[in-house]
């Protein structure tokens, strides 16, 4: 995974609350067979709609959505992360995220960052004509007008995020236990392994 | 003397790799069981990390999920494309990952193809006291032969591939005691979705269930798969019934259990993998087998079971406000009113098959009802898909096939089907099921259809008689 330390640009002032992840994408995109290209059926039913956000040339490319409460709420589907990653976000604000997203975006490498909903207020603001900064390392949010808002991260989670380390990466760190296992089956276990033809 | 541990306990405990503080650990998982659905991103990420399977060798991949049930092949042997261009790259994928990743692969067209849950078992792939995963959340079936089985996302299709592990945190345990034996024309199917009943369809959650008593003793291993895999449904990580003298038989000289010496050793381990005496449960359930009727459902989730001699119940004779509302919505979606007897309601469609119910004990439970009997004249739509080529051909050796098609029933390729709307097997809008399956969610056989869960044999009666029926009234 790339380490994220910073991401800095236009944000996406959508502000909606209890998003749900049939929102971000809709059940219709799950049978893929790649993580990539779901960024084109991401908020599908949202740019349908004259004059959304997304659409609006202000916020193109822009890697940060500002969002509101419980984002991404609803069915666990993976999907959600890959497509807002796919779209070019980077970092989601929002005062609250669903358990199953927070960790399908830490997973991905997306920022998930909670702010109470008065920050939410003053960046939606903000984002209409500036842009964002979200600095990992002094875990803050600033604008070019003084703004400072601090967030809170899992240590564990922000350190990996900042590395770009991956789970399988930290799990395959111990790879000695993991074989230290297989070789006392083999031992002690001679049936273990399926027999395949 | 040692601590009395639980079969839970036991076969966590041979698996942790590596503690950590936080309370949870690596544990390793000794197969993992891949489909078409759930896997192709998981082999894209390794693809693009450069990453391998660690272990090929304890990986079997089988396409079952979005696979059409009617004929794989022509009459020349050529392979029948798939229509859905979707459902087909998932297909093509796997077809090209498995031997790419060095993976062992069951084709569409092979003979021990099926539904994952189905060829596992089948093929003593799944055996006693290993951890056992696979990205479907119906995996808790391979608690029947005493295997930690659960379900998984693809990300952990793809840290399992890359790492044959999974950083988990330890489930709390629940015994299941059922007491005394069930009642003729009683199935297991029966007893689960009774069981779901009282406890509930959130009754189980973070606990692995172990079903104990005389009744799974007695009960065969088809059955008792028939009963773990719905432990999802109960809302628990997994099920386990403890391996015994009935477990080792049926796993004798399948194609990928131990032989010789090896299966002698392994027999030997396997017996110690039962609760010891004194084992503490963190919840403890007790269930009368005589309370046990023929089960349907009624509602939108699998706990919503009554007696098919019952009557819908009314939203308002739930205590929880939301369980009302609930109830209200339930029986809106499935055009049912409170106080109806269930024996009322006329049925159009006929599925049996899924993992749940597509095995060969299945298939002859149902045919027996079906036996010299006709489909009734309002049912429209009625297949039989059994779980795997082996069940298929078995079926078909025994003479079922045509008793199913002498019934008006259509004989299947073998795959998930009806069980869910993802390949052409669905439901139509508004109409009931009566189906064997497992999930009796909004939508999950096709959107607006309406589906009855019940055991291959009250599936059975219901094609007969056109209505919810008692199946005991057929088999006089
Ligand atoms: S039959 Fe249904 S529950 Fe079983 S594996 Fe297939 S989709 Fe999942």
């Amino acid at each position: 995974m790339k380490p994220v330390r910073k991401v800095e640009g236009r944000a996406i002032p959508f502000g909606r609350k209890n998003v749900d992840t049939d929102v971000i994408i809709s059940a219709k995109w799950l049978k893929t067979i790649s993580r990539d290209g779901l960024g084109e059926g991401a908020f599908e039913a949202v740019r349908a709609q004259e004059g959304n956000v997304f659409d609006d040339p202000e916020y193109a490319g822009a890697p940060i959505l500002i969002a509101g409460d419980n984002f991404g709420c609803g069915s666990s589907r993976e999907h959600a992360a890959w497509a807002l990653d796919d779209m070019g976000v980077r970092a989601i604000i929002a005062p609250s995220f669903s358990d199953i997203f927070s960790s399908n975006a830490f997973k991905n490498g997306l920022l998930a960052i909670p702010l109470p909903q008065a920050a939410i207020d003053r960046l939606m603001e903000v984002a209409k004509t500036d842009p964002i900064t979200v600095d990992m390392e002094s875990m803050s949010v600033t604008t070019p007008f003084q703004d400072r808002f601090t967030f809170e991260m899992d240590p564990f989670r922000q350190q990996c995020l900042m590395d770009g380390l991956d789970e399988i990466d930290l799990t395959m760190a111990k790879s000695d236990a993991i074989e230290a296992h297989e070789k006392s089956v083999d031992s002690d276990q001679s049936w273990h392994k399926p027999v395949m033809a | 003397m040692t601590e009395a541990k639980t079969l839970y306990e036991k076969i966590w405990d041979a698996h942790v790799v590596d503690q950590r503080n936080d309370g949870t650990a690596l544990i390793y998982i000794d197969r993992h069981l891949v489909h078409e659905v759930t896997s192709p991103q998981a082999f894209e990420g390794l693809r693009k990390a450069g990453r391998k399977v660690r272990r090929p060798d304890l990986t079997l991949a089988v396409p079952d999920h979005n696979l059409p049930t009617t004929a794989r092949v022509d009459a020349n042997g050529n392979k029948i494309p798939i229509a859905d261009p979707q459902s087909a790259a998932q297909l093509e994928a796997l077809e090209a990952n498995a031997p790419a990743f060095g993976i062992k692969y069951i084709g569409a067209s092979d003979r021990e193809q099926g539904i994952v849950h189905v060829i596992g078992p089948e093929q003593g792939f799944t055996l006693p006291g290993t951890t056992l995963v696979c990205g479907d959340s119906h995996t808790a079936a391979h608690g029947a032969l005493g295997a930690l089985a659960f379900g998984i996302g693809t990300s952990e299709v793809e840290h399992v591939l890359a790492t044959q592990t999974l950083q988990l945190s330890r489930s709390k345990s629940m015994e299941i005691r059922v007491e005394g034996l069930l009642g003729p024309g009683i199935s297991p199917k029966d007893l689960i979705l009774h069981i779901i009943g009282v406890i509930g369809a959130a009754g189980g959650t973070g606990h692995v269930i172990e079903y104990r008593g005389e009744v799974f003793e007695q009960m065969s291993i088809e059955g008792r798969l028939t009963v773990s895999n719905m432990s999802i449904e109960a809302g628990a990580r997994a099920g386990l019934i403890a391996p015994d003298e009935k477990t080792f038989a049926y796993l004798k000289g399948r194609p990928m259990a131990p032989k010789g010496a090896d299966w002698d050793a392994a027999v030997a381990y396997w017996k110690t993998l039962r609760s010891d005496d004194g084992a503490r449960f963190d919840k403890s359930v007790t269930i009368n087998a005589a309370d046990v009727a023929p089960t349907v459902t009624w509602g939108t989730s699998p706990e919503d079971v009554i007696p098919v001699t019952g009557h819908v119940p009314a939203p308002e004779s739930f205590t929880d406000p939301s369980k009302q509302d609930a109830a209200r919505k339930s029986l809106d979606y499935m055009g049912l009113a409170s106080g109806q007897a269930l024996s009322d309601v006329a049925v159009e469609n006929i599925f049996i098959g899924s993992c749940t119910n597509s095995r060969i004990e299945d298939l002859r439970a149902a045919a027996k009802i079906l036996d010299g009997r006709k489909k009734a004249e309002g049912v429209k739509w009625a297949i039989v898909v059994p779980g795997s080529g082996l069940v298929k051909a078995q079926a078909e050796a025994e003479g079922l096939d045509k008793i199913f098609t002498a019934s008006g029933f259509e004989w299947r390729e073998p795959g998930c089907s009806a069980c869910l709307g993802m390949n052409p097997d669905k439901v139509p809008a508004g109409e009931r099921c009566a189906s064997t399956s497992n999930r009796n969610f909004v939508g999950r056989q096709g959107p607006g259809a309406r589906t009855h869960l019940m055991s291959p044999a009250m599936a059975a009666a219901a094609a007969v008689t056109g209505k919810l029926t008692d199946v005991r009234e057929l088999i006089g």
